[in-house]
């Protein structure tokens, strides 16, 4: 494999307390030296990407993502999925098991990682944590693990059920792998398509209450105080209400291991965006009132929140063309992901740079174990992100790596583009 | 309008609206066609937006559409670029019905005007009473009663009627006491139980006849002068008592008569308009 070196940029890797001018050298995929600019000892004969002006920081890391495969070739496959996932500046993303088949198996699981996918990046499955994500019988978390999986949940069919999720976070724990839930209590939510509250009255939709999401994160949350187990660890997706982070924050205060992602979509938007039924604003959970959004920056500024991660879920374009309470739920977001947060919580919310790309990299790879990326210290896998911190753009839905366009971003501003994106030492995306 | 082409789309059952829309667009000349999701395409998984797209082929202006999900006629318009006439979205609106439901409280309320304003209808209470919560007609008419100036209360249990309705727009107030609500009242609508939009809510009908039927006692003790309003279909002895129903207070053959009229008015317009509008 061919070397590669990174030169004159600004490198930014949170997790190693790096911030300054560096050249970095990649060999056979991995970090191989990191030295003061026109430093590097062994850069003979490598190739040379110029990122002067250009901030270089670890590949990012989305533990969240739907990439339809297999099944649903028809609205994303691995290949063009991960093609998103690298033009947005990810080098890793975890993917959810509501494939059809449901990945609750060894097969599905090394199915999804085999080559002949075409992955651009690294994916890393999710695998479902009971059979056929029904919520009855627990899948061979220990077989999961050794075929690849990360992590196991039953995504948007949460388990609802006390002993099953005991058992589930319990048998997870024995192995080492975290527990996602999709924190839905759904008998409170049947035939709802939109957050409820007045918005929901005036459109004549049926709502979801918040209490619908809280209700399980305290059930969950105190299903692993009950479990009294160091290694229990309770992953909450996408937390979209305030009840739901004042109780992981609540929880994390008693020294329990819960965490918890936001999306893009839920630090910036609120229910109003449905406007006159867009279904391009429909998700699951839904965009909440402007005091839950609130919230949700409150926290991720505040450090309770551990990851931004997108809930990527592609759909086609005719999927999305109906009546409203009929459309599937779901945004794609990995290639709008960096440049809203870094617009959003940097620019105008003036978070630091260095935490942005945290919650982007360092701590979701943290969260999920996944060893040597997050990071760009030597030995670690050669996994960048170099862009443009600058560079204001607008995002067209039409010019997306995605099979699918249902996105709420259409025609936002972005900021920071990517320039390179490199993955175990290839370039997986040259950027304009 | 002679020989205009108005398509009427109907995915739900309808008496009233349908007949009273297809009048109005015979009666300004117009052609009008009526698909229903019964005995068409749509029985056979053609989407809306299909379903629109094959009409406006077939030459059709505007599309005067019956949805059972809210919101339906801004699709069928993005999709189409036809005007598009809401004649009842789900549990959203029925635009038509609430102009109806003006014409005839204006009639009674306000004989002799013919231009309305901000003001026309200043110090009019009017009461919605029942199935808020499912109701499009309630929201069509929560949204243009207080345009006038009049103010509407809210009336019905908590299950029918949530506190956040109140929230829906300026000029509306919830009275849960039904006696209360009528001792303000000037004109009182009554409103069917949604059955069909029920979704698994139980209710015990007995105890809501007590707390919210209209009956004629009822009626001359606490709203001797008010007009009695409903939009229909109505279900004589749960929502109303037929003496009610068909008593000297009544309006509801009323409304319906209007209905033709309003609809004429509303199909010339979006046949007329350039950009065309939704009814």
């Amino acid at each position: 494999m061919t070397a590669l070196v990174i030169r004159g940029g600004h490198l930014i890797d949170p997790a190693a307390g790096v911030d300054g001018l560096k050249d970095i050298l990649l060999k056979d995929g991995r970090v191989a030296e990191i030295a003061g600019h026109g430093k590097l000892k062994q850069a003979n004969g490598a190739q040379v990407l110029d990122a002067t002006g250009l901030v270089v920081a670890p590949g990012l890391v989305d533990i969240h993502v739907h990439l339809r495969e297999p099944g649903q070739g028809y609205k994303e496959t691995i290949a063009t999925g991960t093609a998103a996932a690298a033009a947005g500046g990810f080098t890793a993303v975890a993917a959810m098991p509501n494939t059809i088949p449901v990945n609750d198996s060894p097969e599905i699981t090394r199915w999804m990682q085999a080559p002949e996918r075409g992955a651009a990046i690294r994916v890393f499955p999710i695998g479902a944590a009971t059979r056929g994500s029904k919520g009855e019988a627990l899948n061979d978390f220990a077989a999961l693990k050794s075929a690849g999986a990360v992590a196991v949940t039953d995504d948007g069919h949460p388990i609802l059920k006390d002993n099953v999720m005991r058992e589930t976070l319990a048998a997870a724990a024995r192995v080492g792998l975290t527990v996602i839930q999709h924190a839905e209590d759904t008998r409170l939510t049947q035939g709802a398509s939109m957050n409820a509250g007045p918005v929901a009255f005036r459109l004549g939709l049926r709502g979801m209450p918040t209490e619908a999401e809280s209700g399980l994160v305290e059930r969950d949350i105190r299903l692993v105080t009950e479990l009294r187990d160091a290694r229990v660890h309770l992953h909450v997706a996408h937390t979209s209400t305030a009840a739901a982070l004042a109780a992981v924050r609540q929880a994390r205060r008693s020294g329990l291991r819960v965490t918890c992602e936001v999306a893009p979509h839920h630090f910036l938007l609120t229910e109003e965006h449905v406007g006159m039924y867009d279904t391009n604003a429909k998700m699951n959970p839904p965009l909440r009132s402007a005091a839950d959004r609130n919230a949700m920056v409150e926290a991720i500024l505040d450090g309770v929140v551990d990851a931004i991660a997108t809930d990527h879920a592609p759909h086609a374009i005719h999927e999305k063309e109906v009546e409203f309470e009929n459309a599937p739920n779901g945004i794609t977001g990995l290639e709008t992901a960096l440049g809203l947060s870094l617009r959003w919580l940097h620019h105008e919310w003036k978070m630091p740079i260095g935490r942005v790309l945290s919650l982007l990299s360092a701590q979701p790879a943290a969260l999920l174990n996944l060893k040597g990326r997050g990071t760009l210290t030597v030995g670690s896998f050669a996994d960048v992100v170099v862009f443009d911190p600058k560079a204001e753009w607008t995002f067209r839905a039409r010019e997306t790596k995605s099979k699918a366009r249902n996105t709420p971003f259409d025609g936002w501003t972005m900021q920071g583009k990517v320039r390179w994106t490199i993955s175990e030492g290839r370039i997986a995306y040259t950027g304009g | 309008m002679a020989k205009r082409r108005v398509a009427l789309l109907f995915y739900e059952s309808s008496t009233r609206t349908r007949t009273s829309f297809e009048l109005a667009a015979k009666g300004l000349g117009a052609d009008t066609t009526l698909v229903s999701s019964l005995s068409s395409s749509i029985e056979k998984g053609e989407t809306l937006k299909d379903t629109g797209l094959t009409l406006r082929a077939l030459g059709a202006e505007a599309i005067i559409l019956r949805h059972n999900s809210s919101g339906a006629p801004w699709l069928l318009e993005a999709e189409t670029r036809l005007p598009v006439l809401n004649a009842g979205d789900g549990m959203h609106e029925h635009p038509t019905q609430a102009l109806l439901d003006l014409r005839t409280m204006l009639a009674h309320l306000r004989p002799g005007v013919d231009k309305v304003n901000a003001e026309t209808l200043a110090g009019v209470t009017v009461t919605i009473v029942g199935d808020i919560l499912h109701s499009r007609v309630a929201r069509s008419n929560m949204l243009l009663l207080p345009r006038l100036g009049a103010r509407v209360l809210l009336c019905g249990p908590k299950e029918l009627l949530p506190e956040l309705a109140a929230q829906a727009g300026p000029g509306i107030a919830i009275e849960r006491d039904f006696n209360a609500a009528l001792r303000q009242s000037h004109a009182v609508m009554m409103l069917r139980i949604q059955a069909e939009r029920l979704a698994g809510l139980q209710l015990n009908l007995e105890e809501y006849k007590k707390g919210y039927q209209l009956t004629g006692q009822r009626l001359a003790e606490h709203a001797p002068t008010a007009i009695v309003m409903h939009p229909g279909p109505i279900i004589r002895g749960l929502e109303l008592t037929a003496g009610v129903a068909d008593g000297p207070q009544s309006v509801i053959l009323e409304q319906v008569k209007n209905g033709v009229a309003i609809r004429m008015a509303v199909v010339e317009r979006a046949l007329t308009s350039a950009q065309g509008g939704r009814g």
